[in-house]
């Protein structure tokens, strides 16, 4: 059987010299931030603060200088990638880019697209979207309908893309179409494009959440115009693609960090010197964080050795799914407080905030039943 | 894995492969009627392979390797289930070589003591009584932190200067209770500082957690492979979602514990580790818990059964949890220490103790 061991992981002496930098500039960038924003983790969004962070050179910290990048290790991305999330930064703007929407195209693109977006999203300037999902594609992400048909110059698109995170703030979209269809293999037809999504051909419909918020989105393509340089590496390689890039985005420390806020506000509410009660919840859950924290840190090591972290990320994600969901209710369990949205304190606006948004931490990304499904593969039961 | 780390891991699997059986696993089990088989053969060749003493020093006769190193062993002794007092030699030896004693030769356990019990030593020898004493029947000599006239002492004694009253864990492996009547000390010294107030009871647990890791990979292979074998509807269960996302979840929990346990063993080389240990035995414990009782669902009626194996692993889980402190005792140190430390230092804390392991 494959083995799910995580290989401990340690940080090179400059990455904690350069975690020293990223609390210093949190700390003064985000001086008065309120707990309710920051409970958003990377959902928040500040365009000032994607951009202050580029300019500090922490965004495409691992691509190529000649893309913008900065060559710095995956480590030292690692580093102020969890120094941002424990800040509760918003970071949201920049954050699809720099973890999936640039390394794809730097793996994938044309010469002509890196040069294009890279730098841009080095320096926080660009907002990047990911089209996957459609109404009647969920989890069966190979069943997707939207379609790009070839013509003179380009591609036509029509059809819609569902929960579409920030696609009514993003400026560019690396969206999943059908090109072909082949009866014999459904894995096959499907090819990623780069969309500019001030395309008049493109419609992003904002969908309110349950928190209340407007963040993932119904985007409609209505003969939208895609000219041929921006289809995105193969024709017919787009699922493929798609699996390489989801290993970015499964592996990242946000999958066990996007409920800090409300442990740190739960910590506060608790007071220095807990019944045993209260010692004893806390105690757990920190044990779980720090091991989580761990196995996180293993991810990215392997990462940084070249290995595929598609196993390990999806472990991670499955279980921090699990501890962050299981905190808002702990919280509540333990404080017995009746949140209230307008006028509630620092605790009680992180508790309604992640009560709610928690929901979707096993949904997004991918399923708890995907994941797990990807695992029971490693387990070589499928 | 480092060269010594493969080293070790390759002859653990081998000796325990070839030696632990299901037969001998049997014989050893205390029961009421019967007096358990010492599997003699088995802890001969671990001695002579010199797993009794990884972390001793090489100039007190053991092999000078690390904590981080001897991870493999234990985590090995809990995967095969391995009923001999492995782990407690190695930390009783260990022990004596950190307060400048050398360690006897053969079987060692450590006694922890126990809320309302009591240890004391002076002139006249070693009195008290400590119960669930790991293989005390078993232990050439025991190793005890007794109370002193000028403070914690560490103290050596023949297990036959103990009177026993035998007893065993869920897993029916020896936890006899030792009574002690101003008993022959061979050896002690004063406990070192640096080793905290009861180091018997943290390293302890310290290597529970790592059992209990190699004892969850082992029901979690158990698992997989059952649900590969056992046809039912026409196909093997592994083929059902449910079955597979059952036993993905110990998957996941698996590698938790393992983590977990890994993290605290390089905390210890590093000292300190109090916190990282409390970590791992509630991660642990929980994945013990968790894992328990998806593979028992898998298994259905033939995993309640004596005649399958399964169970020599997870009464072992269950026994391993709550031995040298439980999720609950091990949580609550943790969480008086993150809540008298305050929510702004969590962060800085957890890094800084994960940092330059």
């Amino acid at each position: 059987m494959p083995s799910l061991h995580f290989e401990p992981c340690d940080l090179p002496p400059e990455a904690e010299t350069l975690r020293g930098e990223v609390r210093e500039f949190l700390a003064e960038t985000m001086a008065g931030y309120p707990v309710a924003k920051r409970a958003k983790s990377w959902v928040g969004q500040d365009r000032d603060f994607s951009e202050k962070l580029g300019a500090r050179g922490w965004l495409g910290m691992t691509w190529p200088k000649k893309y913008g990048g900065h060559e710095r290790s995956m480590l030292e991305r690692y580093v102020v990638l969890e120094e941002v999330l424990a800040a509760g930064a918003p970071v949201g703007g920049h954050w699809i880019a720099d973890r999936q929407s640039g390394p794809l195209l730097l793996e994938f693109g044309t010469e002509k697209q890196r040069q294009l977006i890279c730098p841009r999203i080095a320096r926080g300037e660009l907002i990047f979207a990911i089209g996957m999902s459609e109404p009647d594609s969920g989890s069966d992400l190979a069943s997707i309908r939207t379609r790009a048909v070839k013509v003179d110059g380009g591609w036509v698109v029509n059809g819609t893309k569902i929960w579409t995170s920030e696609a009514h703030l993003a400026d560019y979209m690396v969206a999943l179409f059908r090109t072909d269809t082949d009866p014999d293999d459904r894995h096959a037809g499907m090819s990623q494009f780069l969309v500019d999504m001030t395309n008049p051909g493109v419609t992003a419909r904002p969908i309110r959440n349950i928190t209340g918020d407007l963040s993932f989105n119904e985007v409609s393509f209505v003969d939208a115009f895609i000219p041929e340089d921006m289809i995105v590496g193969e024709e017919g390689g787009g699922w493929k693609q798609v699996m390489a890039e989801l290993k970015f985005e499964r592996a990242g420390p946000e999958r066990y960090l996007s409920s800090f806020i409300l442990l740190t506000a739960l910590i506060r509410e608790i007071s220095q010197n807990p019944g045993e009660r209260a010692a004893v919840t806390l105690g757990r859950l920190v044990a779980h964080l720090g091991t989580l924290r761990q196995m996180s840190l293993s991810v990215a090591g392997m990462q940084n050795a070249g290995e595929d972290p598609a196993l390990a990320g999806s472990i991670v994600k499955d279980l921090g799914g699990i501890y962050e969901q299981d905190m808002p209710k702990i919280a509540h369990e333990l404080i017995g407080a009746d949140p209230m949205l307008m006028n509630g304190g620092d605790f009680e606006k992180a508790l309604a905030y992640v009560t709610q948004a928690s929901v979707s931490f096993s949904l997004r990304g991918g399923t708890r039943e995907i994941l797990r499904g990807i695992i029971a593969r490693g387990l070589d039961l499928r | 894995m480092n060269e010594l780390q493969q080293m070790l891991d390759d002859t653990v699997t081998r000796l325990f492969g070839d030696l632990v059986t299901k037969e001998s696993l049997q014989d050893a089990e205390t029961w009421e009627e019967s007096e358990a088989v010492w599997p003699d053969a088995l802890w001969r060749s671990v001695e002579e392979n010199g797993l009794t003493q990884p972390v001793t020093p090489e100039i007190m006769g053991g092999v000078g390797a690390n904590w981080a190193d001897s991870y493999v062993i234990a985590r090995a002794a809990g995967y095969y289930a391995a009923p001999i007092p492995l782990v407690e030699t190695i930390l009783g030896s260990w022990l004596l070589s950190r307060c400048g004693l050398t360690p006897p030769e053969g079987t060692l356990t450590v006694a922890p003591v126990r809320e309302g019990e009591s240890l004391e030593v002076d002139a006249n020898g070693l009195s008290g009584r400590v119960t669930s004493v790991p293989w005390g029947r078993r232990a050439g000599h025991v190793v005890v932190i007794a109370r002193g006239g000028a403070g914690p002492i560490i103290v050596l004694v023949e297990g036959s200067s103990a009177i026993i009253e035998e007893d065993c864990n869920m897993a029916r492996e020896a936890r006899d209770t030792l009574i002690f009547d101003n008993a022959l000390v061979v050896d002690s010294a004063p406990l070192t500082d640096a080793l905290g107030r009861n180091p018997i009871h943290l390293y302890g647990a310290m290597l529970r957690a790592a059992q209990i890791a190699g004892a969850v990979q082992r029901v979690l292979e158990e698992g997989v492979q059952y649900a590969k074998d056992r046809i039912q509807f026409g196909r093997p269960i592994a083929k059902f979602q449910i079955i597979q996302q059952y036993l993905a979840t110990v998957g996941s929990q698996s590698a938790a514990a393992g983590a977990a346990a890994q993290n605290a063993f390089r905390a210890a080389d590093r000292g300190d580790p109090l916190l990282d240990i409390a970590a791992a035995k509630v991660v642990a414990g929980d994945a013990a818990t968790t894992a328990a009782s998806i593979v028992h669902q898998t298994h259905g009626a033939i995993g309640f059964t004596y005649e399958h194996s399964l169970h020599f692993s997870t009464r072992r889980l269950w026994s391993w949890r709550g031995e040298f402190g439980g999720e609950a005792y091990w949580a609550e140190i943790l969480g008086r220490s993150v809540a008298r430390r305050g929510a702004d230092a969590l962060w800085s804390d957890l890094t800084a103790r994960q940092a330059g392991l």
